[in-house]
């Protein structure tokens, strides 16, 4: 890996980042007259929540920040501890035995290791299919030798699927960083922003549409939150900022509201997926990580979907 | 100086555990307070003990003994060290050995000294299909003699799957141990019922199988 090369941020990052805390800091006042005026410091579960996601939103912003500083490095970095938190929470909940141990421990300390090695040292050609070809041969391999054959079909998906999601798929995000785009030199942290940016406020505006003006199930065998007007209105609101955002990105502003669009609607198709999951499972969160929002993949389904097709689109449109 | 190593390797220990493990402690049947108490959990690895004492907050931790089996915590200087001065913990013989303290007595007497105990009643890891082993008499025996302590049950669940028996690498899935509510042996209470009511509430909180 790379030692960090600390070119000096570009400018539209901190204007973003200025932005950011602008908004934070008003939804972190909001959340403080919220509590002393309607809640009088009483306990309020709504109220709670929505100062827990806020502050929990400050250390995300925050932790991001501070990896864009480090360049490269820090954002493989970061992105392998987001795998590895993402990961547990989902072998966790996943049905294994005693035989799986060593396939287990192969997952954990050689493939999610050597997937963001390898997207630290820019080799496409094997971290792209790392996880889909090597890992989905060797882990049954592993498996088999234990000679156990209990639910096998099973647990060999599982743990495949575990890693397309948990590292393959998350790991697309700092891949964008080795993205050489003519006349975009030193700009590519600011893919990750406008990425993680527009399909993160499509969540918090599905919400807030939602929680506005829902009213229509859109899939309650899923999500009994998710309505048609909260997706309408996010997806399309999300797409705005997107466009709105063109500044941070090589796109042309048509470009950018299409690319929008698509990783919104990704976004919200892993959300329904991963829900579809948490139910099958009988769990409501993921995890307990982050205080009011549940575990990593509770936060991160979105961008894990829209992370592979948003890096791919990229580097067939704008990569000579 | 010795003490002091002892007391950083202790916490380093709690910190290891508890970062490998993700550990989350569910109070759910009581509060973590001071009082005299038996914490006895299903038992499939060594974590285990480590796992609830750890997840103790400190004042608790520094009044709890782990009771754990000779034939494996005297066969080495490190582990001798780790659980006796580490773990401060009571080392029964695990069958009745002629020339050996009686495991009952050393519990009782560990309790007189107003410390708490962390016990695994199924006698032996569990490595069955079985979701817990039928226990032995010990902590009935204890828990007559001492009728005033309170047994607690703690539910541990993943840690068989952090490290199954027999494996050396550990896998770093989250565990969570679930704190239930605490039971004392009624007067005249028949000890077989005892030893039943004990198991049950200790198997009411495991999570449901997939």
């Amino acid at each position: 890996m790379q030692m960090p090369n600390i070119a000096p941020p570009p400018p539209q990052l901190m204007t973003l980042f200025a932005g950011v805390f602008g908004v934070l800091l008003l939804a972190s006042a909001i959340g403080f007259m919220l509590k002393r005026v309607l809640a009088r410091g009483e306990p309020s579960p709504t109220i709670d929540n929505l100062n827990q996601r806020v502050s929990a939103w400050w250390v995300m912003v925050v932790a991001l920040g501070l990896a864009f500083a480090l360049g490269k490095f820090g954002v493989v970095v970061l992105f392998g501890f987001v795998s590895f938190v993402a990961l547990r929470e989902f072998v966790s909940l996943a049905y294994t035995r005693r035989g799986d141990h060593w396939a287990l421990a192969l997952v954990f300390f050689v493939f999610l290791p050597l997937q963001y090695v390898l997207v630290g040292i820019e080799w496409y050609g094997l971290y792209s299919i790392l996880i889909p070809v090597y890992a989905f041969l060797a882990l049954p391999i592993f498996a088999a030798l234990s000679a156990d054959t209990t639910r096998f079909f099973e647990r060999a998906a599982k743990l495949q699927f575990a890693l397309m999601i948990c590292v393959y798929c998350i790991s697309y995000v700092p891949a964008l960083m080795m993205l050489r785009i003519p006349g975009f030199d030193g700009g590519n942290v600011l893919l990750i922003a406008w990425l993680v940016l527009v399909v993160q406020s499509s969540d918090v505006l599905q919400y807030v549409w939602g929680k506005l003006c829902g009213k229509h199930k859109i899939a309650p065998a899923l999500s009994p939150s998710k309505t048609v007007e909260g997706f309408v209105g996010g997806v399309a609101s999300a797409t705005l900022l997107g466009a709105l955002l063109v500044w941070l990105t090589p796109f042309a502003p048509w470009q950018a509201a299409l690319i929008a669009l698509v990783v919104n609607l990704m976004g919200f198709a892993g959300g329904l997926v991963m829900s579809a999951m948490k139910r099958d499972r009988g769990v409501k969160d993921w995890g307990t990580m982050i205080e009011g929002h549940g575990g990593m993949l509770d936060r991160l389904d979105s961008v894990i979907f829209a992370a592979p097709i948003y890096f791919h689109i990229v580097r067939y449109w704008w990569e000579p | 100086m010795a003490k002091f190593g002892s007391r950083v390797a202790a916490r380093a220990l709690c910190s290891f555990a508890r970062i490998l493990t993700g550990a989350r402690a569910l109070w759910k049947g009581c509060a973590p307070t001071l009082d005299q108490r038996i914490y006895y959990g299903n038992h499939t690895s060594h974590g285990d003990f480590v796992l609830i004492w750890a997840s103790l907050p400190d004042a608790l931790r520094a009044r709890t003994r782990p009771v754990a089996g000779a034939d494996y915590w005297e066969t080495s200087k490190l582990r001798r060290w780790l659980i006796h001065d580490v773990l401060n913990g009571v080392v029964i013989e695990r069958t009745r050995t002629e020339g050996k303290p009686d495991a009952v007595q050393q519990m009782i007497g560990s309790l007189e000294k107003g410390d708490s105990l962390i016990l695994f009643p199924e006698g032996t890891r569990n490595v069955s299909d079985e979701i817990l082993l039928p226990f032995k008499r010990g902590i009935c025996l204890v828990a007559s003699a001492k009728p005033t302590v309170e047994c607690v049950p703690v539910w541990i669940e993943n840690l068989n799957r952090v490290m199954p028996k027999g494996e050396f690498v550990p896998i770093p899935l989250l565990c969570t141990l679930t704190f239930g509510a605490p039971l004392k042996i009624e007067p005249g209470e028949d000890k077989e019922a005892f030893l039943e009511r004990t198991r049950s509430a200790l198997l009411a909180l495991c999570p449901p199988r997939a």
